[in-house]
């Protein structure tokens, strides 16, 4: 990949990929309130040393800071690093230089789920997936629906470890029988899918 | 004073203890709650994590839905309260998104004026009731309680001036003023690992046991928490970090608003304790009745 990427340096050009990913990402990153303080990241790494998940990372986060400003984009969105993120702020409100460093971790999530750059029956990707399923059609979350819909995509043996846990909140009144749908959700769904188009639309940007 | 409850997914069935106590704890103290109807599912970060537009659609449903009320929009869920928050502070700040969030509204004939402010409970009732009228409203002194304020990662962060961010101090006044003993918890703002216990649960159980294994060692006998996901997974999960790591933790978890019903002489009953999964006695802590 460094090879490659040397080559596209040398002649002074970058794959239509890459660029395309780079500015995929600079509009997201350009959405956030704040986003644009990525420019003066100093690299201290105080978001690494905040971050409880880092020691599980395979590129820390200030290295993605880096890796970004290098136009690295596509060893960020292949990394385990955007999916181990539990989106806690320690970094974002340590950081010196007021980097958004989870609202660039988020946009990060999005492109790499809109490329489809991540291995099959991805956990995370799954999770999000069956909860996006449930919220649309009842306007409401539903946790055994969640955890059911989740194993299935992944492991559906794991979904057995899962019943003595299911039993004790279940005697405990703490898990619904079935899912609440909201009244509106005739309207819901059509307010949904304008939102669905609406992602799509991309403002002009002045460059 | 009157507010506008957003309950959110979780307190409906995970987290029933928390809407009983809360309910319960506004009442008691004089407060007027409203509960927002028809309100849908915040989109949690799940949401923010895949499609951004349609997360802010959702979330602003609730904030369109919840303006004519008129009064704040309260949200105990951590993670409801974050998006929520999030969302608000987004529109009043970008103007195409604004844009693009009210076209989808309009499909519902719904539309947001920006006028609703979003705010956690233990905010309001630190800041609008104040410690003390909610001292000389308790009935019961808390003596014997030995807290670890778990504050999670979601209230404080990222920065939103409610209190300091490494070291919160709310619940621990709060509960100092009601007679319990704060122990020592540099943890109280370290984060769980959330929906990392369904993803990557080696790394959330790790996380979990360091949080415990602190508030034990530094002899708490009841952690306290503010948000439905570390709670259940603080709670629900000791069997599983007990036999991971070899350790022999047994920490009730409750939530804030729990333990505040108490004082308020709330009964155990009507503020959901017994669906802890780990016991919390009262007697065995030795509460005495002081008014």
């Amino acid at each position: 990949m460094r090879a490659r990427k040397q080559k596209a340096e040398a002649e002074g050009a970058y794959s239509q990929k890459e660029k395309e990913l780079r500015n995929s990402l600079l509009l997201q990153v350009a959405n956030i309130p704040g986003g644009e303080s990525i420019k003066k990241c100093i690299q201290c790494g105080s978001c690494t040393g905040s971050c409880p998940v880092s020691y599980t990372m395979d590129i820390t986060p200030r290295e993605i800071i880096a890796l970004f400003r290098a136009r690295d984009i596509e060893s960020i969105l292949s990394s385990r690093t955007i999916w181990i993120c539990a989106s806690c702020y320690a970094c974002t409100i340590r950081c010196p230089q007021g980097v958004q460093v989870t609202d660039i971790l988020y946009a990060l999530k999005r492109l790499a789920i809109e490329q489809k750059i991540f291995p099959k029956r991805f956990p995370v990707y799954s999770l999000s997936k069956s909860f996006v399923y449930l919220a649309n059609r009842y306007g409401r979350s539903y946790e055994p629906g969640l955890i059911v819909a989740y194993f299935l995509k992944t492991n559906p043996f794991k979904l057995l470890g899962m019943i003595p846990l299911f039993l004790k909140l279940f005697f405990k009144g703490r898990i619904g029988i079935l899912p609440k749908k909201i009244k509106g959700s005739k309207n819901f769904s059509k307010i949904l899918q304008e939102a669905e188009i609406m992602e799509m639309v991309v403002p002009v940007v002045e460059s | 004073m009157e507010y506008t409850y957003y309950p959110g997914c979780s307190l409906e069935a995970s987290a029933k203890g928390y809407d009983e106590s809360f309910r319960f704890v506004f009442q008691a103290l004089g407060l007027k709650l409203l509960e927002l109807e028809d309100w849908n599912c915040c989109g949690a970060t799940y949401y923010m994590a895949t499609k951004e537009t349609i997360s802010l659609v959702i979330s602003a449903r609730n904030l369109a839905l919840a303006e004519p009320y008129g009064h704040d929009l309260v949200c105990p869920c951590s993670s409801c309260y974050t998006i929520l928050y999030k969302t608000n502070h987004i529109l009043k700040n970008n103007r195409i998104m604004k844009a693009k969030v009210d076209q989808a509204l309009k499909k519902d004939d719904l539309k947001y004026n920006l006028g609703i402010k979003v705010r956690h409970p233990l905010e309001v009732l630190v800041n609008d009731v104040g410690l003390e009228t909610i001292v000389s409203k308790a009935k019961v002194s808390l003596a014997g309680m030995k807290i670890a304020q778990y504050y999670g990662c979601q209230i404080v962060r990222p920065d939103r001036g409610l209190d300091d961010k490494e070291n919160p101090q709310m619940m621990d006044s709060l509960f100092a003023a009601l007679g319990a003993e704060n122990v020592y918890f540099p943890m109280k703002v370290r984060c769980c690992g959330g929906m990392l216990m369904t993803t990557y649960p080696d790394v959330a159980l790790k996380l979990n046991k360091k949080i415990l294994e602190n508030a034990h060692q530094n002899g708490a006998n009841l952690v306290l928490t503010t948000c439905p996901l570390c709670q259940i997974n603080l709670e629900a999960y000791q069997d599983k970090i007990n036999k991971k790591f070899k350790t022999e933790l047994h920490l009730p978890i409750l939530f804030f608003t729990q333990a505040l019903g108490l004082a308020l002489g709330g009964d155990p009953k009507e503020l959901g304790i017994q669906r802890s999964l780990i016991p919390f006695r009262t007697k065995e802590n030795q509460l005495e009745v002081t008014k």
